[in-house]
């Protein structure tokens, strides 16, 4: 049987991309035929603001080479722009005749640039300003001419004055509107703005309409005259006022069309066999201008071209970055505030700062940055995700405090960074590469950026600053993914949340039934997903799944921490970081015994054994084990340590028993595995020797009881942990201790440290479960004893039988 | 030719795991067995920073490295774009549940 036939008309961003999405799930489903009436492959439209401005070059800009076309059996028509569409034949037919018959059929046919119905509309060095032809006859302009004027205040519109000025024309800007970019800033921010391109040397007209323009003696234009008289030399005329949706073609076909061509939340038009994504369509209403939405639609079409039927495109939350280089300028949502909205402002015009937030119902559902957008990402994941801000209301306009964050030398603002600076300082990328990564392979999202270029790959605490740097290259065409949709990894669509919930709901209780009711797109996923569905499984059925340790990291499988050299390092269990003289010669013989390079302290109040060969472990676990010491859980997603301070059994200050409270929670802790590693510590009183303040728990000893912290992270990025309650008693220490740790157990995303699953839940929700509901904090608490009512010492079960076969190498046999 | 050697039967390589041959004169070798029963040998060292192969994560039809995550296909010892680099491979038969190793 034939392949069925799929006919694109137009080979834009929004078109080409549905293709990508649809040859990334089912590559072999159509026969795919593309038309575009530009006579060039598909390029980033957005980057046409760079070429202008004389940044990049036309060939960088091409997001498909034609081989990717050939490469895909991708029958590709360049200069030929479809006429009609026959419904009843289900054919296409170009303007030169040519005809392709369809069995689906897409329509990608854009939008063209608004031209204002003024006299002299259609003379020579008029443009709009939408394609590469646009922008060379720009380009070819300003090399010849010297008077320019952009009508419209918008993006576009700047974006093609900014990059007029600097191929040296004399640029005026024309707006209707009362200030710039009226529908992307309220009026002061677009004040600021007009300030700081007035200081570059654009020129502006508020509030002006225009009237006609005026044909020179060449038979060009040669001015442009305004309603209220005043008349500007123009040889160059840019019409910015905005789009028009491209979908004449369709509705000449009877598809019903409205302000573009009207699609329901599967992209399908009113004709079944006919899908539509892009700026030429009408989703609930909304006619989108930004790339961001459409690659949102690309995906949903393509999943229902491909047949999978799953997926919903609702609408899109849009975020706008001005690509002016060197104005940072971020706003997002309903910026403009409103009936019922309350405004959070920060404003320091000497400073060139302004900050506006809009909050309805505790959720923020608006922003506008100007001068400082470090922040912007997260305002705008907030926004995305819908939080309860209530309980970071207070400092909300501070941003996400940068404080502590390390590895970028205290960097937090992308634009004034010269190219050269070092942004990821695990991989040694800077500033330069990553604009270049992103540029040269046409990268839109982080991960994408992180896998090119390895920038926030691998300790993540510069992802913000390298989400900036995305966001101020590709401007409009970025925007995060909520954390609540973010696939788990390239192996499926579903996100952490999802594939939690799924596991919990539909009762699987293993890897291979996961992926087969969820339809994993790999047979048995990857080294991303298998270690959280594997920490899904035992931590929701932990009676039932059993834990699948080529699953795990080497270093939860070894039980051991791998070095960089191949060999491992042991940590045993020092209960509250207490030790004996017999633990300490046992060690100490024992270093001796397997000539162990590195004998260090760790900052969990352990000692650690580094340079160990992988063979050589079981039998160091089995001297270790025969004095008394088991596994210090050094290398897992699992309880690591609790430190204490020597607390009221020594010190003259203390008031509360910290050793005994640490050893009790450590034991009540032993084997525990989490989404993340879990640190705790106990202080006696609250000078706070343990370092309390930075442990996921942190219990801190006072004369009445104790006070409980949760949420603390002493590592990449520096988080003060947050006052949970105050108990009287060690048994509530314990019960309150172990609810929060079973709630982030149950709730948490694998590899979320508490501190973010706290940032992503709110306290209040955290307290709602473990304070204030007292039944369910004794539920939360069972849990968890009865999830480690079997936990064993893994160093003594994996010294025997089948386990120890990894130990073990294999040798050739003569 | 190459030279076929004995080294275990199937069973003793865990599914989506590995096993390192030691004392070959090629070095340290991985011997990776997939969900499917195919067994595949590296080289046990990763062209990115040398990270023990044998040691990571096996799914489908590569091992992702144990020290930076790179992406190595069990085939043909390529990496994975967009990494770059490339680790020897050997020859591997499996006759009647029992491995053999070209070295």
């Amino acid at each position: 049987m034939s392949k069925p036939r799929l006919v694109v008309i137009g080979n834009g961003m929004a078109g080409v991309r549905t293709i990508e999405e649809l040859l990334k799930i089912r590559p072999d489903h159509y026969r795919i035929t593309i038309f575009g009436a530009e006579p060039h492959p598909n390029y980033n439209r957005i980057l046409l603001s760079p070429v202008l401005a004389g940044e990049m070059s036309t060939q960088e800009i091409v997001l498909n080479e034609l081989d990717w076309y050939r490469d895909n059996g991708i029958e590709l028509h360049t200069g030929r722009q479809i006429v009609t569409i026959d419904r009843v034949a289900r054919k296409v037919i170009a303007d030169d005749g040519f005809a392709a018959e369809y069995d689906r059929l897409l329509i990608a046919t854009g939008s063209t640039p608004f031209m204002l119905p003024v006299p002299g509309n259609d003379l020579p060095g008029v443009v709009g300003y939408r394609d590469l032809k646009d922008t060379d006859e720009m380009i070819d302009a300003a090399r010849r001419y010297s008077h320019a004027v952009v009508i419209g205040g918008g993006l576009l519109g700047l974006e093609a004055a900014n990059g007029l000025k600097l191929r040296g024309m004399d640029v005026t800007v024309v707006h209707l509107g009362a200030w710039l970019l009226e529908r992307q800033l309220d009026e002061r921010a677009g004040r600021m703005l007009q300030k700081s391109l007035e200081e570059r040397g654009l020129k502006f007209l508020l509030e002006k309409q225009t009237e006609a323009l005026i044909k020179g003696e060449s038979g060009r234009v040669a001015a442009i005259r305004l309603q209220d008289g005043v008349q500007l030399a123009a040889d160059l005329v840019v019409m910015a006022a905005g789009i028009r949706p491209n979908y004449a073609l369709a509705e000449a076909a009877g598809i019903y069309c409205k302000r573009g061509i009207v699609v329901n939340d599967t992209m399908q038009t009113y004709d079944p066999k006919v899908y539509a994504v892009g700026e030429c369509v009408s989703h609930r209403g909304i006619a989108y201008g930004l790339v961001a939405p459409l690659f949102e639609q690309a995906k949903v079409a393509a999943n229902h071209l491909a047949d999978y039927g799953i997926a919903r495109y609702t609408g899109s939350v849009t975020s706008t970055k001005l690509k002016v280089t060197g104005i940072d300028l971020f706003s997002a949502g309903e910026y403009m505030g409103g009936q019922d909205a309350e405004e959070i402002v920060l404003n320091d015009p000497a400073g060139g700062v302004y900050k506006k937030l809009v909050i309805r119902d505790d959720k923020l559902i608006g922003s506008v940055l100007y001068g400082d957008t470090a922040d912007g990402p997260w305002y705008f994941q907030l926004l995305k995700d819908r939080r309860d801000i209530h309980d970071i209301r207070d400092s909300l306009i501070f941003g996400q405090s940068l404080v502590g964050d390390v590895g970028h030398a205290g960097n937090s603002r992308a634009a004034g960074l010269a190219e050269s600076a070092e942004v990821c300082g695990c991989n040694g990328v800077s500033k330069g590469t990553i604009i270049k990564g992103i540029k040269e392979n046409g990268l839109f999202t982080l991960d994408e950026v992180k896998r090119h270029t390895k920038a926030a790959s691998s300790c993540g605490s510069c992802a913000g600053l390298v989400e900036q740097i995305l966001a101020s290259t590709i401007g409009g065409a970025y925007t995060p993914a909520s954390s609540d949709t973010k696939p788990v990894c390239a192996c499926t669509e579903l996100p952490h949340k999802l594939v939690r919930e799924t596991i919990r709901d539909q009762h699987l209780t293993s890897k291979e039934a996961v992926f087969a009711f969820m339809e994993w797109k790999t047979p048995d996923g990857c080294e991303k997903c298998r270690p959280a569905v594997n920490y899904y499984l035992i931590s929701t059925w932990p009676d039932e799944a059993r834990d699948d340790p080529q699953s795990r990291f080497i270093n939860e499988r070894a039980h051991a921490n791998i070095q960089k050299d191949g060999t491992f390092s042991v940590v045993p269990r020092m209960w509250g970081g207490l030790t004996t003289p017999a633990e300490l010669r046992a060690i100490a013989d024992a270093a001796e015994k397997y000539q162990v390079p590195t004998v260090k302290l760790t900052g969990g109040q352990r000692i650690d054994l580094l340079g160990i060969r992988k063979e050589d472990l079981p039998r160091i676990w089995a001297d270790l084990n025969a004095a008394g010491m088991v596994s210090g859980h050094a290398y897992g997603k699992s309880i690591r340590t609790v430190k204490t301070c020597v607390g009221a059994e020594h010190c003259r200050f203390g008031t509360q028993m910290a050793m005994d409270m640490g050893i009790k929670l450590e034991r009540m802790l032993f084997d525990m595995y989490a989404p993340h590693k879990v640190k705790l510590a106990v202080s006696g009183c609250p000078r706070n020797c343990a370092e309390a303040g930075i442990k996921d728990v942190g219990v801190i000893g006072v004369d009445s009881g104790y006070e409980l912290y949760v949420g603390g992270n002493g590592g990449i990025k520096t988080e003060v942990a947050q006052f949970l309650c105050k108990v009287k008693h060690d048994e509530e220490v314990m019960a309150y201790s172990g609810a929060f740790l079973q709630l982030y157990r149950e709730e948490g995303w694998y590899l979320e440290r508490t501190c973010h699953f706290l940032a992503r839940v709110g306290l209040d929700y955290v307290k709602r479960r473990v304070v204030a509901d007292d039944p369910g904090r004794q539920a939360l608490h069972a849990r968890l004893l009865d999830s480690l009512k079997n936990a064993r010492d893994p160093w003594q079960t994996s010294r025997t039988g089948d386990a120890v076969r990894q130990f073990v190498p294999l040798r050739v046999e003569a | 030719m190459s030279n076929w050697k004995r080294i275990c039967q199937l069973d003793e390589i865990p599914r989506l795991g590995s096993r390192v041959v030691q004392g070959t004169k090629s070095g340290d070798i991985a011997l990776f067995r997939t969900a499917a029963d195919q067994v595949f040998a590296l080289h046990d060292k990763c062209p990115h920073k040398s990270g023990p192969l044998s040691q990571g994560i096996v799914h489908g039809e590569r091992v992702s490295c144990p020290l930076h995550g790179w992406n190595i296909r069990l085939d043909d010892g390529q990496a994975v774009a967009p990494d770059v680099g490339s680790c020897r491979s050997f020859a591997v038969s499996v006759r009647d549940g029992e491995v053999f190793l070209a070295v």
